[in-house]
């Protein structure tokens, strides 16, 4: 079943998008016997769309393919999207890779390191939790966590999550145990977790997407340490291959790579279809019964908007995770081995519950309060990526030799919660066209003060933990970093690749662009399943929660209720 | 095959030797000529005259951890639109309307060969200083060669550099560790440098 347009007449579902979200809905439709077709932009090297659909061995070991030379896609020489910061005069202050999600099969699920945290339940209901954010657009979900925890758990299971039940003391009440325990911890993991731990601070082992035994038969982790920005050469990584495997197999679903869909086509407030580009470049129109939009929180609005839908909140709301990072540089014959393991083991939640001191920088700053988010231990050590970073000249390879940036330098980076603004949004762009002749994103944002003095306390708690690590030094920096030169690492594009919120959920079709089923207000049949509903960023990546929300959103769908026959069985 | 002539090959060397440059002894302390940055700019440079083109490299393994197959040699190959941005990047835009959607776009080809001349016939002549200021006048040049250079010297030998592994065995940096990995002690014990896949 390769692409073969021809052979297919009117779908029940066509699918725009095959990361998490759009292999999860595949799942769950091709189990309730829904013909389904996966429009996928980019390419595909994880699962070969020939029976018996194996899984392909493309991905590698390899800092050249993927890091510079992107591999995953998408290349912003074709497919570019555009900047501005808020309140620019200009139509786009920067052309280029703006906060990029792999286009590739199995999209942001296979460059992920695959931290699978759950949301709080205040996450779901921030404003009545903690009271409202000035000059914000911060509300609460129309759902709760009690009603999402049983998705929660279906979705750790279809992924493969390995944690750790009672590790951490902000971890929400859970009804099922993760399907396997953590993997190895990495070595700079525990000499961070110890230092945490005489800081009062609660580390515990993150749960990751990663196996730590054979599981739904794929192999353990080899611990190959190529994990964050890599696709997993042994799928080992819970990338959307397995739910993508399973619906291929029913043999209801195609799944047809370099697509790219540019229309939903509607009729009488339904939507009928949607119109593509096909490998060759030939326009096309596929008839479905539903379409579901799952291309990321800035793809879909776009196709939204490039579909002619009009709505004040289509695109509005967008939300990065505000990350402030702080590295440090232990002292020299200290290997804190970045390359062995998993990219990051450990975390802590802390700051998402602010304590005394975070009150008083609230206080000190005119906020009623702040929030943190997830601060993983890591570290950034490619060998390439640390080359470049130092500059030319004879003291370059001693500066290499010396490890400073490499073995001996470790991270803490803070996932920040970041606050919805109706004025940060992703709109179509006015004057560039990618390589298809179509508009692009263009992206309008900048912080609220709350991620700024977030951040700034978040630096100043998380250099005390690296100084008590004992590293010679410490710095921190903001990602987003409003006042930045374009082109870098920082600089007012977040490097984030955490996006969420564009096509916000409400029962109110004025103020929201999705009906809490996900389901657009405007065209009922059309159901979105990436990230774009959420309300509000959490300090958590969202892909769990965007799982479990596609879970429970096309269960409805396709009429399957619990109990969950979706759940992976333990080989 | 290849793009680059001997000439611009002899003046690329000696640019390189300025940006990643070798110590007295080159095998104990190796340069970005030492890995090859030559082939690794040329081959590159001119992936397109192989079919797959060489820009990227197989998978799931290579060699040099347990593998009896090095997958790495058989370049993957691109789609429709990926050999588009490839050609953009490595030709320019040459004035085709379908390559300049978002205004032209200037090669690395080009970059190269109008950099490479600009440097001179007799730089590889010069002395070091007015090298580095000759360098400091080909900016474009410059940090596109230190880029590849970095890449050359750290990367995986399929695509032409970090020859013998002389730059990745420099600093102890593993690379590819599959299919061997890393057990889970290795990931949290003591750092043991005599265990490099090799």
């Amino acid at each position: 079943m390769s692409f073969d347009p021809e052979a297919v007449d009117t779908v029940d579902a066509v699918i725009v998008g095959s990361g998490p979200g759009g292999s999860t809905v595949a799942d769950v439709l091709t189990a309730a016997g829904w013909s389904v077709v996966v429009l996928e932009r980019g390419r595909n090297h994880l699962v070969d769309t020939e029976p018996p659909h194996e899984r392909l061995e493309h991905f590698s070991n390899d800092e050249v393919k993927f890091l510079s030379r992107r591999f995953l896609g998408p290349d912003p020489l074709v497919e570019p999207r555009t900047f501005r910061r808020t309140g620019s005069a200009e139509e786009h202050d920067y052309v280029g890779d703006v906060n990029d999600l792999p286009a590739t099969v199995g999209g942001g699920g296979v460059h992920a390191d695959g931290k699978l945290p759950r949301f709080r339940p205040e996450d779901f209901a921030p404003v009545s939790a903690s009271g409202p954010m000035p000059d914000s657009a911060l509300a609460d979900w129309p759902i709760s966590y009690a009603e999402m925890e049983p998705f929660y758990g279906c979705a750790e299971w279809l992924v493969g999550v390995s944690g750790d039940n009672t590790g951490n003391p902000f971890a929400p009440w859970r009804s099922r145990p993760y399907p396997m325990p953590p993997g190895a911890p990495m070595r700079g993991a525990l000499l961070t977790s110890k230092a945490a731990l005489e800081l009062g601070l609660h580390p515990y082992a993150a749960p990751t997407g990663a196996n730590s035994a054979p599981y739904d038969g794929r192999p353990a982790c080899r611990n190959c340490g190529h994990c964050a920005f890599y696709g997993c050469p042994i799928h080992a990584k819970g990338d959307p291959v397995a739910p993508l495997q399973k619906a291929l197999r029913t043999g209801l679903m195609r799944l047809w790579p370099e697509c790219f869909a540019s229309r939903i086509t509607s009729a009488a407030g339904r939507a009928t279809g949607v119109d593509f580009i096909d490998p060759a470049g030939g326009s096309r129109h596929l008839a479905a019964r539903h379409v579901v939009l799952a291309g990321g929180a800035m793809e879909s609005p776009r196709l939204a908007l490039l579909s002619g839908l009009e709505h004040p909140a289509l695109g509005a709301h967008l939300m990065f995770h505000f990350q402030t990072i702080v590295t440090g540089c232990m002292p020299a014959g200290t290997d804190m081995l970045p390359m062995r393991g998993r990219s990051v083991t450990h975390a802590h939640d802390d700051s998402v519950v602010p304590d005394a001191r975070a009150m008083m920088a609230a206080r000190d700053a005119g906020l009623p309060w702040i929030r943190g988010g997830l601060v993983e231990y890591g570290s950034v050590a490619g060998a390439i990526g640390t080359a470049k970073i130092y500059p030319p000249g004879p003291q370059h390879r001693e500066l290499m030799r010396s490890q400073m940036l490499g073995t001996r330098l470790w991270a803490l980076c803070q996932q920040g919660e970041d606050m919805p603004l109706a004025s940060n949004r992703v709109d179509l762009d006015p004057s560039v066209r990618d390589a298809r002749g179509l508009p692009v994103v263009r992206v309008t944002h900048a912080p609220h003060r709350h991620e700024l003095v977030a951040a700034e306390h978040a630096k100043v708690r998380l250099t005390e933990l690296l100084e008590r690590m004992g590293t010679d030094w410490a710095a921190g920096v903001t990602s987003p970093m409003p006042e930045a030169p374009f082109g870098g690492f920082l600089s007012p594009i977040s490097q984030s690749k955490h996006v969420m919120g564009t096509m916000r959920m409400g029962d109110d079709p004025a103020s929201s662009v999705t009906d809490r089923w996900g389901r657009l207000h405007a065209l009922p049949n059309v159901l979105v399943a990436d990230a774009s509903p959420f309300v509000s960023s959490a300090g958590y990546g969202p892909t769990l929660t965007l799982v479990a929300l596609a879970l429970r959103n096309a269960r409805a769908l396709a009429g399957t209720s619990l109990p969950l026959p979706l759940v992976a069985a333990q080989p | 095959m290849g793009f680059l002539n001997e000439r611009e090959r002899r003046v690329l060397t000696a640019a390189a030797a300025r940006l990643l440059p070798s110590g007295p002894d080159p095998a104990t302390a190796p340069g970005a000529n030492e890995a090859g940055v030559v082939d690794y700019v040329d081959q590159l440079l001119s992936a397109f005259d192989h079919d797959p083109p060489r820009i990227w490299a197989g998978g799931p393994y290579s060699d040099r951890a347990g593998s009896d197959t090095n997958h790495f040699l058989d370049f993957l190959p691109l789609g429709r639109l990926e050999e588009l941005a490839w050609r953009m990047r490595l030709e320019g835009s040459r004035g085709q309307p379908e390559r300049e959607h978002g205004g032209p776009v200037r090669g690395w080809q080009e970059v190269y060969r109008e950099g490479l001349t600009g440097l001179g016939e007799d730089f590889t002549e010069r002395d070091p200083q007015e090298q580095d200021s000759l360098l400091a006048d080909h900016e474009e040049l410059r940090l596109l060669l230190f880029e590849h250079s970095c890449e050359a010297m750290y990367g995986a030998p399929e695509y032409g550099g970090n020859r013998d592994l002389i730059g990745s065995r420099d600093i102890d940096f593993p690379g590819d560790t599959l299919p061997r990995g890393w057990t889970d002690a290795e990931v949290s014990g003591l750092p043991e440098p005599d265990r490099m896949p090799s």
